[in-house]
């Protein structure tokens, strides 16, 4: 089981447009991931109505969880894109 | 039988009727599926229609039709909805039940977030209507994809049915409900589709039948008439011969009333040619902002007005300043929890709430002046009180604002506007939310659209006084409402000493004609005509019949 604990660094938050790009990224990796915020279960990262669910503002850690090989690779990859501030990417 | 509504616009058009259809609701008692397996699958196939079919109208869509429906397409793909869904139904749940049970339990979730959730939560029932349509085997819910020149009726448009409607094939809009100040009567007007609305009977109409939309008289005739093609027809000749003529808006005796237009984008303004108007009388800022997480930067906004103000290429510019919240919510300004949306803070008052969203706004149009050698004028919206206006004026000048106003739309505003015209060089009218304010009438309440009407006493008396206090202090007065569009009401704001009238830039031209039939005298014989009406339709019958009669008859009044 690999995690990985990332601050959201969009300007929104995990809202609209940087959870359209995370559910996103989540479902082109073809692997299960969850996400976690605050004491709540974790929950399906590939849905954007869970992750919005969950209500991130900006500067909360939430934490990423998935298995396998893959694993490491993906959440390194998930985790830089919460880092970035996806309200401003183009 | 001829249908009677509300018009908005002067055009009349003849075409078949393609009809929006309604939601389809589950079915009381829903079969509980034989087969649970297969249904499932044929549910999940549906979320895969929608998705795929939103996808493609995307692809063909434009501006920000494209991100509402990728978002929409995007919640129909979503794993979640559909495990839940699925799982409900191999359960044994009908399937219709079963979807409306979800998407109930995440629109619930989402209106208690409040907020930019609380506003996907159209894009969610949009979901669940096109599943449920496919499902059941009913007719896509929504706007159709249209393949020839058609007349759109519905009970009433959501906004994004408006944003996906391909405007290139709607010759009219015709709905059952709606007022004519609903926000998609405007956005016709804005575009010269003739709409009416409130039309009784409108969804019997049956798909494919031809019918005549005459908007200036607000009727919808089924199978018309060779004299009302005719008649239609002479009314398009003579709007082309209006349109032609570009001279500066004046009464028949030069007495001059500024024509203007309403924008709301950049692109608006790059279609303003030379000679159509002689500026923009409201460029309503908030369109910037609207849709947005987060406020756009400054130097975001002085790109656009200098855009703007480099389009109109030295004609008049009058920026209105954010005017946010009721309707127009915002993601990063508004109250969630206000009970009275309309009452609350919205407009000029976020400043008491977020300062920062005007202090930007007036450095990126101060910006935009230093970059263009061009001086906007700048106004603000939902002023109350004299040290409102004050406190603005103080504000835009330190930015370096040159002339600058305020909007009149609270009806206190109006009844002191010779001490607010004090502070501040002009004053432009906003009619329909003064209209709003003053009759204690929701403008989105079709049912109420009696009330709400321009024409009604209370509402003259307040244009005529806040024009007055123009006269006296010598300050310009203008309309920047719908009221300004109509070529009648033109005549009596010039009477009652309006200087500047702002408009879809489509109306320009019948109130350019209006005008230009009267001097100044006969002008105020018109607006004195109409405020001596007890009532709303006695006030527009007594200007009509106060006009010249040639321009009744050439507007077809």
């Amino acid at each position: 089981m690999s995690t990985r604990t990332v601050a959201v660094a969009s300007t929104s938050g995990l809202h609209a447009r940087p959870a359209s790009l995370f559910t996103q990224a989540v479902t082109e990796s073809g692997i299960d991931v969850t996400i976690a915020h605050g004491g709540n279960s974790p929950v399906d990262a590939s849905s954007i109505l869970l992750v919005m669910s969950l209500g991130v503002p900006h500067g909360d850690e939430v934490t990423l969880e998935a298995d396998g090989d893959e694993a490491d690779r993906v959440l390194d990859e998930l985790a830089a894109l919460l880092g970035r501030n996806l309200d401003e990417a183009s | 039988m001829t249908l009677q509504g509300a018009g908005v616009g002067r055009a009349g058009v003849i075409g078949p009727v393609v009809r929006v259809s309604p939601a389809p609701a589950a079915p009381t008692n829903e079969a509980v599926p034989a087969d649970r397996d297969e249904t499932a699958q044929r549910v999940e196939q549906a979320f895969d229609d929608v998705a795929a079919g939103l996808l493609a109208q995307a692809a063909t869509a434009q501006g920000a039709a494209v991100s509402v429906l990728e978002a929409t397409a995007q919640m129909a793909q979503d794993p979640a909805l559909r495990k839940q869904t699925l799982a409900r139904v191999r359960d044994g749940e009908p399937p219709v039940t079963a979807l409306d049970a979800v998407i109930g339990g995440f629109a619930d979730m989402f209106t208690k977030a409040g907020g930019m959730l609380a506003e996907r939560v159209t894009d969610l029932r949009s979901v669940r209507d096109r599943v449920a349509a496919l499902v059941l085997g009913t007719p896509a819910p929504g706007v159709p994809v249209l393949t020839e020149p058609s007349v759109v009726v519905a009970d009433d448009l959501a906004p994004a049915d408006t944003a996906a409607l391909d405007l290139r094939c709607v010759l009219a809009i015709v709905t059952e409900r709606g007022g004519t100040t609903s926000h998609t009567a405007i956005i016709a007007g804005q575009l010269a589709i003739p709409c009416v609305v409130r039309v009784a009977g409108a969804m019997d109409l049956a798909e494919g039948t031809v019918v005549a939309v005459d908007a200036a008289a607000g009727t919808v005739e089924p199978n018309p008439s060779e004299a009302t093609a005719a008649a239609f027809a002479e009314r398009a000749r003579v709007a082309r011969q209006l349109a032609e003529d570009t001279s500066a808006g004046a009464t028949a005796d030069g007495h001059p009333v500024n024509l203007l237009a309403n924008i709301g984008t950049a692109e608006d303004a790059d279609r303003l040619a030379v000679g159509s108007v002689e500026g923009v009388g409201l460029f309503r800022t908030e369109v910037l902002f609207l849709g947005r997480a987060t406020a756009p930067t400054r130097e975001e906004q002085a790109a656009v007005y200098t855009r703007v103000l480099t389009s109109l290429g030295g004609r008049k510019l009058v920026v209105r300043t954010l005017d946010a919240g009721a309707d127009k919510p915002l993601a990063f300004a508004t109250q969630p929890d206000e009970e009275n949306p309309a009452l609350g803070i919205r407009g000029y008052r976020l400043v008491r709430t977020a300062p920062e969203l005007l202090e930007t706004q007036l450095g990126a149009l101060a910006d935009a002046q230093e970059a263009t050698g061009v001086e906007p004028w700048v106004m603000a919206p939902m002023i109350a009180t004299v040290g409102e206006a004050r406190d603005f004026a103080a504000a835009a000048r330190r930015h370096g604002i040159r002339t600058v106003g305020v909007m009149v739309e609270v009806p206190a505003a109006a009844l002191r506007a010779e001490a607010i015209l004090a502070e501040v060089d002009f004053v432009s009218m906003g009619t329909n939310d003064l209209a709003q304010y003053v009759m204690a009438t929701d403008r989105l309440c079709g049912e109420l659209s009696d009330l709400i009407s321009l024409w009604q006493p209370a509402v003259l008396d307040l244009v005529a006084a806040t024009a007055a206090a123009g006269e006296r202090t010598g300050k310009p007065a203008g309309v920047c409402g719908e009221s300004a569009s109509d070529p009648v009401m033109a005549v009596v704001l010039t009477g009652l000493g309006v200087t500047s009238l702002s408009m879809a830039p489509a109306a320009v031209p019948t109130v350019r004609y209006a005008i230009a039939q009267h001097t100044r005298e006969q002008a105020q014989a018109v607006a004195r005509a109409a405020l001596g009406a007890d009532t709303a339709d006695a006030a527009r019958a007594a200007a009509v019949a106060a006009l010249r009669p040639e321009v009744v008859q050439v507007l077809a009044l």
